[in-house]
């Protein structure tokens, strides 16, 4: 179940309706609409580019690069195969608006990626799906089966001589395909490790062709954007923060869920939209973009809106607006040993710093967490994640060390605590 | 090794790709040349490399990669518990603890009569509907508390 504020692409339609997905309903919303007027009209690529960049809409799958831009580093006139690549693979710890996207709308998304392979100059997509939710993975192929019964898919599409075909591909379950170039080589139908950048997908992507990778939720907005127009997605947001975006709410709060708000929006507004803190906490910590984000004490996370700019000046990153919110009675050593386990299980083996860093990251919160912690362990953490952080071909290791660095930044009291007195400082229950 | 159904939807899967890429199958073949035998032996994983034509090594390493994969037998019902931070933060950990007194097993253990195995996942993509457990891999079970893992085990026959 999923609770939305009316945004873009959950806009006019109700996800408690079980039709909601298909294509009549999205048809009737306005659907295809953006893509009709972009092949009836002729639009030029380069328009259709332009749109997007004047709409200010930054990646919505963590990095925040403007997505316009993105596109125009694709090179067009160069002979051969280019292909548009969706990033479902959404594995990030707290992020779940993805998998509602395809699950409540995944026309939106379709539409999008046409229209992306329009304007870039591709004739074939691949959205690639999260391996844990098999049955929206279904549900997903069903809408790709509608939208060629109807001719929006395939050759000569609404009679043009626009032709696209959109392929979905499972995952089977490894956190690193998220990162892009890993999750080429596993279309590829290789282990899922990144490639050493440059060359970047654009010039050497899928099968060694041009390519743009997208996530899920920016080809979702592209409808609107060019149905409505850039510049009335931009005046959603706030400036360099165009739009609306998906925020997903986890831990403690009473209403856990998807929340589609205009960025700039108070984090205290959102967090009322969820429903405030589970019975009646006080809030300790936040971490506002996925677990790859450093944490934010409640009182800073207070202070922000929700968008790129003021999220970073407060030291974190809006990342792919993943928000976890913790209660006062959570003990900040025993979540970071959660969290750091996850990164060690995750670490594809590829990089030396990252493949070993991860496990003594670990091992050595383990030991401070279960009452074996040495004094000199946390300047210990810190020589680690120097020898991690920007050593490694991905960002898999720095997104290992911010969660540890932050975490003992911010509540290093009960780092000390706990190394000292063998025990929590709060009385910690997972509920 | 394989039904004619399964080798159908494998056929299905490789008309998604060039035909100079028949690699590119392999994790959705893997995937349903599970389904129909419960795990992956190396007899069946070379099976499905000689039927997409490429060398046995690369089904292989796909095969122990993915985290999904069987490599050994499990129970009749594989359950995934997701308990990272999120999760645990709305009862990951409790369910899996739940589990664990209820079917007699630690993780990775299958119940004496082959019915369970336990396992504990990472993200899955489903934080809001925590706690979340993963019935064979492929069927989510969202807001598993106490009751409603009661509740569903005794739907899994």
């Amino acid at each position: 179940m999923a609770i939305y504020q009316k945004g873009v692409i959950f806009a006019d339609f109700d996800t408690a309706d079980k039709d909601c997905w298909t294509l009549d309903s999205y048809v009737k919303r306005g659907g295809y609409q953006a893509l009709k007027k972009i092949l009836n009209d002729n639009i030029a690529q380069d328009q259709v580019i332009a749109e997007v960049k004047q709409s200010g809409l930054r990646g919505r799958g963590g990095a925040g690069f403007p997505t316009g831009l993105k596109w125009s580093f694709m090179p067009r006139a160069l002979d051969g195969q280019k292909y548009i690549v969706c990033n479902s693979d959404e594995g990030e710890p707290g992020t779940f608006k993805d998998k509602d996207i395809m699950e409540f709308n995944p026309h939106s998304l379709i539409e999008g990626m046409i229209i992306a392979g329009y304007a870039i100059g591709a004739s074939v997509g691949y959205n690639y799906i999260h391996g844990e939710i098999y049955e929206v993975y279904e549900r997903f192929e069903e809408a790709l089966n509608e939208a060629r019964r109807a001719g929006y898919l395939g050759n000569n599409i609404l009679g043009t001589n626009f032709s696209f075909e959109l392929h979905a591909h499972h995952g089977y379950g490894a956190y690193i395909c998220g990162e892009e170039t890993a999750l080429l080589d596993s279309l590829e139908g290789k282990k899922g490790q990144p490639r050493f950048k440059p060359p970047f997908p654009a010039s050497f992507g899928l099968y060694g062709q041009p390519t743009t990778i997208n996530n899920t939720e920016s080809l979702a907005a592209i409808p609107f954007i060019i149905r409505d127009g850039g510049q009335i997605f931009q005046d959603k947001g706030i400036p360099n923060n165009g739009g609306t975006k998906l925020f997903s709410i986890s831990g403690h709060v009473n209403r856990p869920g998807n929340y589609e708000i205009p960025l700039g929006t108070p984090f205290s507004e959102l967090l009322k939209m969820a429903g405030g803190m589970r019975d009646g906490r006080k809030m300790k910590a936040v971490i506002p973009g996925g677990s790859s984000a450093p944490v934010l004490p409640g009182d800073i996370m207070m202070q922000c809106t929700m968008d790129y700019d003021s999220i970073a000046k407060a030291g974190s990153m809006l990342g792919s607006g993943a928000v976890i919110v913790m209660g006062e009675d959570v003990c900040m050593v025993k979540a970071l040993e959660r969290l750091a386990f996850f990164y060690h299980e995750e670490s594809c083996g590829q990089c030396t710093p990252c493949r070993e860093g991860t496990g003594w990251l670990y091992e050595i919160i383990h030991r401070i967490e279960h009452g074996h912690g040495k004094h000199e362990d946390l300047d210990l953490l810190d020589s680690i994640g120097n020898q991690m952080a920007g050593r490694t071909i991905c960002a898999l290791a720095d997104a290992a060390v911010f969660p540890v660095r932050s975490f003992t930044k911010h509540f290093r009291n009960e780092f000390e605590y706990h190394i000292q007195h063998k025990k929590c400082m709060v009385n910690h229950n997972w509920l | 090794m394989l039904s004619q159904d399964a080798l159908k939807k494998i056929d299905q899967e490789l008309t998604k790709y060039p035909d100079n890429q028949r690699r590119s199958a392999v994790m959705s073949a893997l995937r349903i040349a599970q389904v129909e035998h419960g795990w992956l032996s190396n007899e069946l994983i070379e099976y499905i490399a000689n039927y997409l034509k490429i060398p046995p090594v690369q089904a292989l390493e796909v095969a122990t990669f993915y985290s999904m994969y069987n490599l050994k037998p499990v129970g009749k019902y594989k359950l995934t518990v997701c308990t990272n931070l999120p999760c645990a933060l709305s009862g990951g950990v409790n369910a899996l603890e739940y589990l664990k007194a209820k079917l007699g097993v630690e993780l990775g253990e299958t119940t004496k009569d082959g019915k369970y195995t336990l396992t504990q996942g990472e993200c899955m993509g489903a934080c809001g509907d925590a706690p979340v457990i993963l019935v064979n891999n492929h069927k989510m079970c969202s807001f598993m508390d106490p009751a409603t893992i009661d509740k569903k085990l005794a739907e899994l026959q």
